[in-house]
């Protein structure tokens, strides 16, 4: 409940004090302390799974933290559900847009806030309030506009109108610009500006650095569901920024030798990827990975890595470029490519091992075999598949790669996330690929299988195999890689030897700045 | 398909629960209109297995239930809810009457194959268009193949009104079969061996069911093929990272649904009515999906669940005679709850065992 009357005027808008949040084991917030002071653009960077979305949906009444308190204007306020959290005057503009797609401007606009049970006196009184915001903060849409023909960068107009009428204070806006062009977004900082101009208090998540660096007062940082800081905009840097974000694990080191790099294995030249929303998700990305010799590519996540393991594998399709390996030239135009790539000796691990990697409710003896079942040894005749070949190769797979339990018929479901990595690494190695494409091969893993996991890759590399490694964890790539090359909006944005560059120097590319004003190789 | 309950509560419990809460408000529709409810219950297993007779029938109707089921047993583990078979078995029907049509067949055993062909051919080609449409548009499965139902039963109106009627006839219906098509009634097989029961429609169909559950479980469990159908079930993203082309994958499947749908037309056509007769598939292809749903998509549920509602046709068909008071659409009420309970209520009963299972850890793996 809002208390006009009895308003405290304190500096802070927003005042997050000790908020905790756990799903089962999984801890995604852990004693956050977030002030937002009013009337300023205030920033949340972290990388995808760092806590960002489930704070904000704590703070918009989705959830409820496990401790912790909610100060608005310096009030304590309880946020039961969303209702509460716009009469305390927040609104949410969601990463996915909450419209109705058939309705006009207008409907979408007084959807949930009608005064009564017909709508015309709403519409009326919507139309006018729409006219007197589109005046105030430039946000000029159709009323009588349907949604579903508007742009998207004008949908998400709407969803701010819609906060707007509900007379919010305070705007949250989750990931506002990834599905928006540059002219777009631009737009959407400019209507920012004006927001702020008028007293309003926004909050802005995002992983782009530029653009928390282009628009916000202050900045805060979270980490793995911790608020590791908050800054003035103006005092830092986009390296320091990335480093915050990315962060140092506890010693990673890894045991290996300088790699002897023979010819080349693959070569990637000039790829290019549009997404079926038009947004260019590769720029003309060039690479080559040498036999003996670990490719690392880093970069913040969602900066084109993933698509570039994906056309690699043959499961996406290039609109441009050509993939080159040992001499002949792979098809990029199917995404069912992916049996060609295995025949020729490339292997792949792919980012979501729970999507893609594995069959989860397989067994592990069909997850073993999974993407290589049409071999002849697994072949029974007839069609029919050999049980017992597959759990043959199963058992001595859980046993080299120390699979826990060492169970054939447990599904994948229930092993754990390292010993799931470790089926489809077993896998994926005992193919006895030339090139392994590998995606954050370490993601949602225990400490104890991240080291058997480098190992793994590390042993292959040191028999002669060409391995591309894609991880949004910097030091994982500075452990492993022999050569880094780092992604930022689809482009290669920088390339180093591991053993010449550094994190601040990495961070910089990451953030998209070149410190040698050099274009990578 | 679940972690959380032991196999035999899955497998069995439930479905028997489902069973029992659809015969309790069966009994109390049944006390409504003022009869007994323990003595329509008896005259109901008495009238489907209380004699060879009824025993017959019941098998009988069961053998077109297992073909049905089996054929949305089949599109379900590929991820894909075939509920065309109606359609699909319709237009097998006509398969397999152009082939004994065909000739002056001399035996059955010459026919048979030839029979199982075009029944297969046509109820796979019904089910092949739903199938590309998926596949290659994103047309909803569901959707087209309840619109091929339609569209199936006016085609088969149409070739039964204008080219396959006998001339000069006012029955929508193709001439008789030949001799030499008839399959063997059960009675006539069992008879060889001097073994004497009622003359039931009951025919050698009855075998070739069970040969098409045990396919089936080959197809499904056993070969590379159905590997790759439950992966793309599962996850089409996994398949295609697998190599698995989900368009082929799913066009096979349905194909292969529809034909299994298609067979339904041996036992009904080729082994009891020897002509085809306008909506001979009945609604087997919808109690298909129900049959499917209870035996868990498994040829041996799908076998059981399908004997319990040919125990229900044959036994409501006899009930329905015993007690005036229970008319013909009476028993279609009561079917229809056993689908509810058994189909759509399924996870009435599956939450509270939940709760009951994995409270009491009964759970070891």
């Amino acid at each position: 409940m809002q208390n006009q009357a009895g308003r405290i005027d304190s500096a802070l808008a927003i005042e997050l004090v000790g908020i905790s949040k756990s799903f089962g084991p999984v801890q995604a917030n852990r004693d956050i302390h977030l002030p937002v002071r009013r009337g300023t653009i205030h920033g949340i960077v972290g990388e995808n799974g760092a806590g960002k979305s489930t704070l904000m949906s704590i703070l918009y009444g989705f959830y409820q933290a496990d401790s912790g308190e909610i100060r608005i204007n310096g009030q304590r306020t309880e946020i039961p559900d969303s209702l509460a959290a716009i009469s305390a005057g927040i609104g949410m503009v969601h990463q996915h847009f909450m419209l109705v797609q058939p309705f006009t401007v207008l409907e979408n606009i007084i959807l949930g806030a009608e005064d009564g049970p017909l709508l015309r006196p709403s519409l009326a009184k919507a139309r006018s309030e729409l006219e007197r915001l589109a005046n105030e903060y430039e946000l000029r849409v159709d009323p009588d506009a349907v949604v579903s023909e508007l742009s998207v960068g004008a949908q998400q107009r709407v969803e701010i109108l819609k906060a707007l009428y509900r007379e919010c204070d305070i705007l949250i806006l989750d990931e506002p610009t990834g599905v928006l062009t540059p002219a777009e977004a631009d737009h959407l900082f400019r209507i920012l500006e004006h927001l702020k101009s008028e007293g309003k208090t926004i909050i802005l998540i995002t992983h782009k650095l530029r653009e928390i660096m282009a628009v916000t007062d202050e900045v805060s940082i979270m980490r793995r569901g911790e608020m590791v800081k908050t800054l003035v905009t103006s005092e830092t840097s986009p390296s320091e920024l990335a480093e915050l974000m990315v962060g140092r694990r506890v010693l990673l080191r890894v045991e290996k030798t300088p790699a002897k790099p023979g010819p080349v294995a693959l070569e990637a030249k000039d790829l290019t990827l549009i997404d079926d929303k038009g947004v260019e998700r590769l720029r003309s990305v060039s690479l080559n990975v040498r036999e003996g010799e670990i490719l690392g590519i880093a970069g913040v996540a969602g900066n084109g890595q993933s698509e570039l393991l994906e056309v690699l594998a043959g499961i996406a399709v290039a609109n441009s470029g050509t993939v080159t390996f040992r001499g002949q030239d792979l098809d990029l135009s199917k995404i069912t490519n992916a049996n060609q790539r295995r025949k020729l000796g490339i292997a792949h691990v792919p980012e979501d091992r729970h999507r893609r990697g594995l069959v989860m409710p397989y067994q592990t003896w069909e997850n073993t075999a999974f993407g290589y079942h049409g071999q002849p040894r697994f072949e029974a005749g007839y069609g029919l598949m050999s049980r017992g070949e597959m759990r043959n190769d199963a058992v001595g797979k859980i046993e080299r790669f120390d699979i826990r339990p060492p169970d054939t018929n447990l599904k994948s479901a229930n092993f754990s996330g390292g010993n799931q990595q470790k089926i489809v690494l077993a896998r994926e190695i005992e193919s006895d690929p030339d090139v392994l494409l590998v995606g954050q091969p370490t993601r949602g893993v225990d400490i104890g299988a991240i080291e058997f996991i480098h190992q793994q890759i590390v042993t292959l590399r040191d028999r002669g195999k060409a391995i591309i490694l894609v991880s949004v964890e910097l030091d994982e790539i500075q452990a492993l890689s022999d050569r880094i090359i780092v992604m930022f909006d689809g482009r290669v944005s920088g390339e180093r030897l591991s053993s010449e560059t550094d994190e601040r120097e990495l961070g910089l590319l990451m953030a998209g700045i070149d410190p040698e004003k050099s274009e990578g190789a | 398909m679940n972690d959380k309950l032991p196999r035999w509560v899955d497998l069995a419990l439930i479905p028997l629960i489902n069973l029992i809460l659809a015969f309790l408000v069966a009994g109390l529709v049944v006390v409504f209109i003022g009869e007994d409810p323990i003595q329509a219950v008896r005259l109901l297993l008495v009238g489907s297995l209380g004699s060879s007779y009824g025993i017959g029938f019941t098998l009988y109707y069961a053998t077109t239930f297992v073909f049905t089921g089996l054929a949305v047993a089949i599109a379900f583990h590929a991820g894909l809810f075939n509920i065309g078979g109606e359609g699909q078995a319709a237009l097998g029907g006509i398969g397999a009457t152009l082939v004994c049509l065909a000739f002056d067949w001399p035996h059955w055993t010459l026919a048979l194959p030839f029979a199982i062909l075009g029944a297969c051919l046509f109820g796979a080609a019904w089910a092949f268009i739903p199938g590309y449409l998926q596949a290659k548009r994103g047309s909803h499965i569901v959707i087209t193949t309840i619109m091929f139902n339609f569209i199936g039963a006016a085609l088969v109106v149409y070739l039964l009104v204008n080219v396959l009627k006998v001339p000069g006839s006012m029955a929508p219906e193709t001439r008789n079969f030949a001799e030499g098509t008839h399959l063997p009634f059960m009675h006539e097989i069992l008879g060889v061996f001097g073994v004497a029961i009622s003359k039931t429609p009951l025919n050698l169909s009855a075998f070739l069911a069970l040969v098409g559950a045990f396919l089936t479980w080959l197809l499904i469990w056993r070969s590379r093929l159905g590997y790759e159908m439950r992966a793309l079930g599962f996850s089409e993203p996994a398949a295609v990272y697998a190599g698995i082309d989900p368009v082929r994958v799913t066009i096979i499947a349905m194909v292969l649904s529809g034909a299994m749908a298609g067979m339904m037309a041996l036992n009904v056509v080729m082994g009891f009515q020897h002509r085809l007769v306008l909506d001979y598939v009945g609604g087997a292809g919808f109690v298909g999906i129900a049959v499917a749903l209870m035996g868990r998509n498994h040829p041996v549920g799908v076998v059981i669940a399908a004997i319990l509602f040919g125990i229900l046709y044959q036994g409501g068909a006899e009930l329905a005679f015993d007690m005036p008071n229970i008319s013909r659409e009476m028993i279609v009420v009561i079917q229809a709850l056993v689908i509810l309970f058994t189909g759509a209520l399924e996870n009435l009963v599956r939450f509270p065992m939940e709760r009951l299972f994995v409270k009491s850890g009964t759970r070891t793996g």
